[in-house]
């Protein structure tokens, strides 16, 4: 493997009919690596995952996963690649330890009881090993479907929003049996549009509209974004909630407990709006460094449904001009003017 | 190159969700018990005990004996006797006899005086099916029945034309074959309906409920999942084979005439084929409704063109070469030239034949269509 990369593509591209998914991606994932994708829904995040996993054949585009050409050689990668589907796509009808030998047998793995075994007991699901899987709880269904896809000991584990509509303890969970993975020299690649997930990633990847606008360490993205941001406190945080809003100019106005984080692009803007606040009881303004909070926040807001504004031009957040939340921005994406 | 582990993998996989998809499975083996059923005591292309009604204009020794031997018959039931014609037509046109049958006036003096009277029949061809049988069988009970009188009447009037006149359509021979041709018939048509029904939804079902996408992420090949997704059937389809030809042997007295093996050679040739032609559906539909009905429209031409229905001889050139593309026609000459005519293999090798090659198109084109990404 060329530089100890477990994937390198570049220039991925895939339409469907006629509509541009993914517009020539490119992604360098290090071994040992928890790799975030961040996006809104529709962004081709899934997408991605699927040329990656050789589930889809890209249009354009060429590159290596573990090594075996992305376009020509699928089956390699797929015995070495494990993959965790967004919607539970196991059996239903099959009980949680038939679902592992299902799929162990397909890998054609040896001792495959004592796999299966194993899996069971690592993820523990001994107890329920004869439970039908559609009788599982969600947070019991994704341990099942992350024990089916590393029974074969991959290299490489795909995670499409691995932990969607799961409890915040299972969540957990799962997040430390990653963290184990990688420390054991799995390479993870990962999609969610959750916060809490994606300041787990070492590095992310931020899609929208099926192109890559971002791609950094995890702790350099806020000043990648270039968020200016303070922190608010005042006796009656409603009203000062309100006359933020009128004021308007900046980009993130967020409640954190007895606080108001407000960040923006543009620190004049900012400060304007901030002076609004005059007169306020018990008000106290500090300015802070903008955390990975707000820069998801922002990035976030910035394309909430990529699926509801197909004309948007993805090279305004690059060049600076994109401004979320605003509604002249909503207007533009609409193809209106 | 196929493994046969993942082979064995999806085998055993459809193994468990068919015991556990009970509905379907009882299912599969009631459809044969209905059908034999249905077909075989309920559908009676040879009725009997039709409801008929009878206008005597003339009364004697040779009509009495006529009424007596249609109902010895066992064809008509005479449940109303009319002294109108308005009368008897009102019964017809309302569907409260099939038959309604006039004696003319003088009909008695007019047979002995050999002047061939006219005896008339009208029936309620509404159903040609049903009537058929009964029309057909008049001549043969009139002639029976008058037979004593003839034997008193001048050697001049015997043999030759008979001494009266009815109408007759000889569309086919009622001899009561029905049962033993349709039961064997019936064996193709189980299997074809229930095993292209049950594969048809194989890969669709698959689709449906989104599991392909983890199936498609393993290494599994396209070979791999149509061997492993067929083959558990197999067992179904000899499984209603067995209640088929236990049911004719037994309630039907269908007999078996013909070497057991080669039968059994172009059995599973058969069940695969369906099974195939199924799979080969699944990888077409995008839904288990458009499953369904793409299913059905196989079943119709099935039914009607393989010649269980209708004398394959008896169709027109492009009707029999539809017939000749679908295996259940070549599968059902060989049931019956087993069962009914005792054939071996000599005999049936030429509808074997093609039962194996429409098999191999199927493979093949399947193989062809399934796509192993999620394009």
């Amino acid at each position: 493997m060329k530089n100890g990369l477990v994937i390198d593509v570049s220039g991925l591209t895939k339409k469907f009919g006629g509509r541009t998914v993914v517009n020539n991606f490119d992604l360098a994932v290090p071994r040992g690596a928890i790799y975030g994708f961040l996006g809104p829904n529709g962004s081709g995040k899934t997408t991605t995952i699927r040329m990656v996993c050789g589930l889809l054949k890209p249009d354009d585009g060429a590159g290596k996963v573990l090594g075996f050409d992305v376009r020509t050689e699928a089956s390699a990668i797929k015995e070495r690649v494990g993959y965790m589907t967004q919607r539970f796509s196991l059996y239903e009808d099959l009980s949680i330890r038939e679902n592992l030998e299902f799929i162990a047998r397909l890998y054609s793995l040896d001792h495959l009881r004592d796999r299966v075994e194993a899996s069971l007991k690592s993820l523990g699901l001994t107890d329920r090993a004869k439970q039908l899987a559609g009788k599982l709880s969600g947070g019991w269904k994704q341990r099942l479907a992350l024990a089916a896809c590393m029974i074969h000991e991959p290299e490489l584990l795909l995670l499409d929003e691995p932990t969607a509509g799961v409890d915040p303890k299972a969540r957990r969970d799962f997040w430390d049996a990653i963290r184990d993975y990688s420390a054991e020299g799995v390479t993870t690649l990962v999609s969610t549009h959750y916060m809490d997930e994606a300041v787990q990633c070492d590095r992310i990847a931020f899609i929208a509209y099926g192109e890559k606008l971002i791609d950094a360490p995890t702790a350099d993205i806020p000043d990648l974004v270039g968020l200016s941001a303070w922190r608010i406190e005042a006796g009656d945080l409603d009203a000062a909630t309100k006359r933020l809003k009128t004021a308007g100019g900046y980009d993130v106005l967020a409640r954190f407990g007895a606080a108001i984080h407000l960040a923006g692009r543009d620190g004049a803007a900012l400060k304007r709006a901030l002076d609004t606040l005059e007169g306020l009881d018990r008000l106290s303004a500090t300015p802070i460094a903008a955390g990975l909070e707000e820069a998801f926040i922002y990035l976030m807001a910035g394309a909430a449904d990529n699926f509801a504004a197909d004309n948007f031009a993805a090279g305004d957040l690059k060049t600076g001009n994109f401004t979320p939340g605003d509604p002249a921005n909503a207007a533009q994406a609409r193809g209106v003017t | 190159m196929i493994s046969l582990s993942r082979v064995l993998a999806v085998f055993m996989k459809e193994l468990v969700q068919m015991r556990r998809d009970r509905p379907t499975f009882a299912i599969m083996i009631l459809v044969p018990i209905m059908q034999l059923t249905l077909f075989g005591f309920a559908i009676d292309t040879d009725p009997r005990n039709l409801p008929t009604a009878v206008e005597l204009r003339d009364d004697g020794p040779l009509t009495r004996s006529l009424l007596a031997s249609m109902r010895q018959s066992g064809y008509f039931k005479i449940v109303a006797q009319v002294s109108t014609d308005e009368e008897g037509e009102s019964l017809l046109r309302s569907g409260a006899v099939s038959f309604l049958i006039v004696i003319p006036e003088n009909f008695e003096k007019e047979f002995v005086r050999g002047e061939r009277p006219q005896l008339l029949i009208a029936a309620d061809a509404s159903d040609p099916v049903a009537a058929a049988g009964p029309v057909a069988a008049v001549n043969e009970i009139a002639r029976r029945a008058f037979a004593p009188e003839l034997e008193r009447l001048p050697k001049t009037l015997r043999g030759g034309a008979p001494p009266f006149e009815a109408v007759i359509h000889r569309q086919y021979n009622p001899a009561g074959e029905t049962s033993m041709n349709i039961v064997p018939g019936l064996l193709g048509i189980i299997l074809t309906m229930t095993l292209i029904m049950v594969t048809s939804i194989a890969l669709t079902r698959e689709v449906e409920r989104g599991t392909i996408e983890a199936l498609l992420s393993t290494p599994v090949r396209a070979g791999e999942i149509m061997i492993g997704k067929t083959t558990p059937y197999i067992l179904i389809g000899v499984v209603q084979t067995a209640i088929v030809l236990v049911a004719a042997r037994l309630v039907f007295s269908v007999p078996f005439m013909g070497d057991p093996a080669p039968f059994l050679l172009a059995l599973l040739l058969f069940i695969f084929t369906n099974l195939m032609l199924g799979y080969l559906i699944s990888t077409l539909a995008r839904t288990q409704m458009q499953a369904m009905q793409m299913t059905f429209f196989i079943f119709l031409p099935s039914i009607l063109l393989s010649g269980f229905m209708f004398p394959f001889a008896a169709m027109p050139k492009w009707a029999q070469a539809i017939g000749e593309a679908l295996p259940i026609t070549h599968f059902l000459r060989v049931v019956r030239e087993v069962m009914l005519k005792g054939a071996g293999f000599a005999e049936i090798r030429d509808d074997v034949w093609p039962i194996g090659i429409i098999l191999t198109v199927l493979a093949f084109a399947a193989l062809a269509r399934f796509r192993r990404t999620l394009d």
